[in-house]
């Protein structure tokens, strides 16, 4: 089964269409799929529905699809530094729900697991718990949240093996993980395609199963949003 | 002289147990970390999936695929570790998490949070606050004791949308801290900065407290 694609239009072929949800990896602008993104946009897929956890900034990231006018609607939990989101979203163009960080990721582990819903107290009493079923366990009221399940999921890995088995670098891993197994088809686009047999089994971070097609995308030229550093201090 | 943003910090710190498992929201609960008491050692967790926040890089060592919650640049220590945004919530909602520190816009007196939206205004999300309110074993709040137009923030009854229902568990202001011992007790003042009075405190305060 070869699961290499050569770049990332030719991953996507077959698979987009308007009004399609996709789940997409990273947090803020670290460890997103920015190649799958790219070829999303020169598409021109319309009406995405897109979990994912910020909606990338002007321009850069998602951002991309926000300013083609391609996401009907953003299913995020944290969408600041973005203008164009803003200013979509204030004008009644762009639906979003917002969803806490946890429920975010829990709800993408769930729907990858076969699990349509699952109870947390997270969001108890707020407007997040607004027509929700709520149900008492142990003398604690939890809601009822549901499992999210794409037509494509996209991320960004930090090495691949041809069989697709992939690890992720430091805390570019976030989203990426649970959000590979959340809908029917991941593509995965990685730094570096490495031999099978070359990674470590015990050290996998996605196995392949997931992953179903795969491209490098290297080189990136990985954004930083706030770059902090202390002062050499003089010895 | 009511406490600066680093007296306050330094005031959370105190509450630092060794071994304790801390996450550090954005804004003045980061300065926390630099208040850490001698001889107690703390993790400090970060939910885009981290444990063991070492201080910011040196200039020109900064890693784009190494960032914090608030997606600034950081290190790693010899004890850090790496994980999913799914095994990070596993951590916070499961209380595995000892104490959080987060900032606010209002507090009522039962121990309810808003500090994500103002309608028709900000529309920034929650991120990961209402897990951690919901989650953690002893959430801190530090504030400003008023607004920036003289507001008081610690009042009878939130006004903007909640974080969390009745969460709190002590409130740091620049005049004094309020704490209570559980989620059905109400909050008592129980320290004041130096040369704030009991009255002062009063008069910024609308929320119902045991002075």
């Amino acid at each position: 089964m070869q699961k290499i694609y050569p770049d990332a239009a030719s991953a996507l072929e077959g698979l987009l269409f308007d009004g399609m949800h996709i789940c997409a990896g990273g947090f803020g602008l670290c460890g997103i799929p920015e190649r799958l993104i790219d070829a999303i946009r020169d598409a021109g897929t319309k009406d995405l529905t897109i979990a994912s956890n910020n909606a990338g900034i002007d321009g850069e990231g998602l951002g991309k699809l926000l300013r083609t006018r391609q996401v009907k609607k953003m299913i995020s939990s944290y969408v600041g530094e973005n203008k164009e989101f803003e200013r979509q979203y204030l004008a009644g163009e762009l639906e979003v729900e917002f969803c806490p960080q946890g429920t975010l990721a829990e709800r993408c582990r769930a729907g990858g697991a076969g699990i349509p819903g699952f109870y947390t107290k997270t969001g108890v009493g707020t407007q997040v718990a607004e027509g929700k079923e709520h149900k008492d366990f142990d003398g604690q009221t939890y809601i009822l949240e549901r499992g999210i399940y794409a037509d494509l999921c996209i991320i960004k890995g930090w090495k691949a093996d041809k069989s697709g088995n992939l690890i992720f670098r430091k805390t570019a891993r976030n989203f990426n993980q649970p959000m590979a197994t959340a809908g029917k088809i991941c593509i995965a686009e990685v730094e570096e395609i490495v031999e099978t047999g070359s990674l470590d089994p015990d050290c996998i971070h996605l196995p392949g199963i997931y992953v179903k097609r795969l491209i490098c995308g290297a080189p990136y030229d990985k954004k930083i949003e706030f770059k902090t550093v202390r002062e050499k201090v003089a010895a | 002289m009511p406490w600066t943003r680093d007296d306050m910090a330094a005031r959370a710190a105190k509450e630092l147990k060794d071994g304790y498992y801390v996450n550090l929201g954005i804004g003045i609960p980061t300065l926390v970390a630099n208040h850490v008491p001698e001889g107690i050692e703390v993790t400090l967790q970060s939910e885009n999936g981290m444990l063991g926040i070492g201080p910011f890089p040196m200039d020109g060592d900064e890693d784009a695929d190494l960032i914090n919650a608030g997606k600034q640049t950081i290190s790693e220590l010899a004890s850090s570790s790496y994980f999913s945004s799914s095994d990070s919530f596993a951590m916070i909602r499961g209380g595995h998490i000892d104490l959080t520190v987060l900032g606010a816009m209002e507090i009522a007196e039962n121990g309810d949070i808003a500090n994500w939206m103002i309608p028709g205004k900000m529309i920034k999300g929650m991120g990961g606050a209402m897990d951690l309110v919901a989650g953690v074993k002893k959430i801190i709040v530090v504030m400003e004791h008023t607004s920036k137009n003289g507001d008081p923030k610690f009042i009878p009854e939130c006004t903007l949308p909640l974080t969390g229902k009745n969460v709190v568990d002590m409130i740091i202001t620049d005049m004094c801290v309020f704490q209570r011992p559980d989620h059905d007790s109400p909050f008592k003042l129980i320290e004041l900065a130096p040369g704030v009075t009991a009255e002062d405190v009063a008069a910024k305060t609308t929320a119902h407290y045991i002075a």
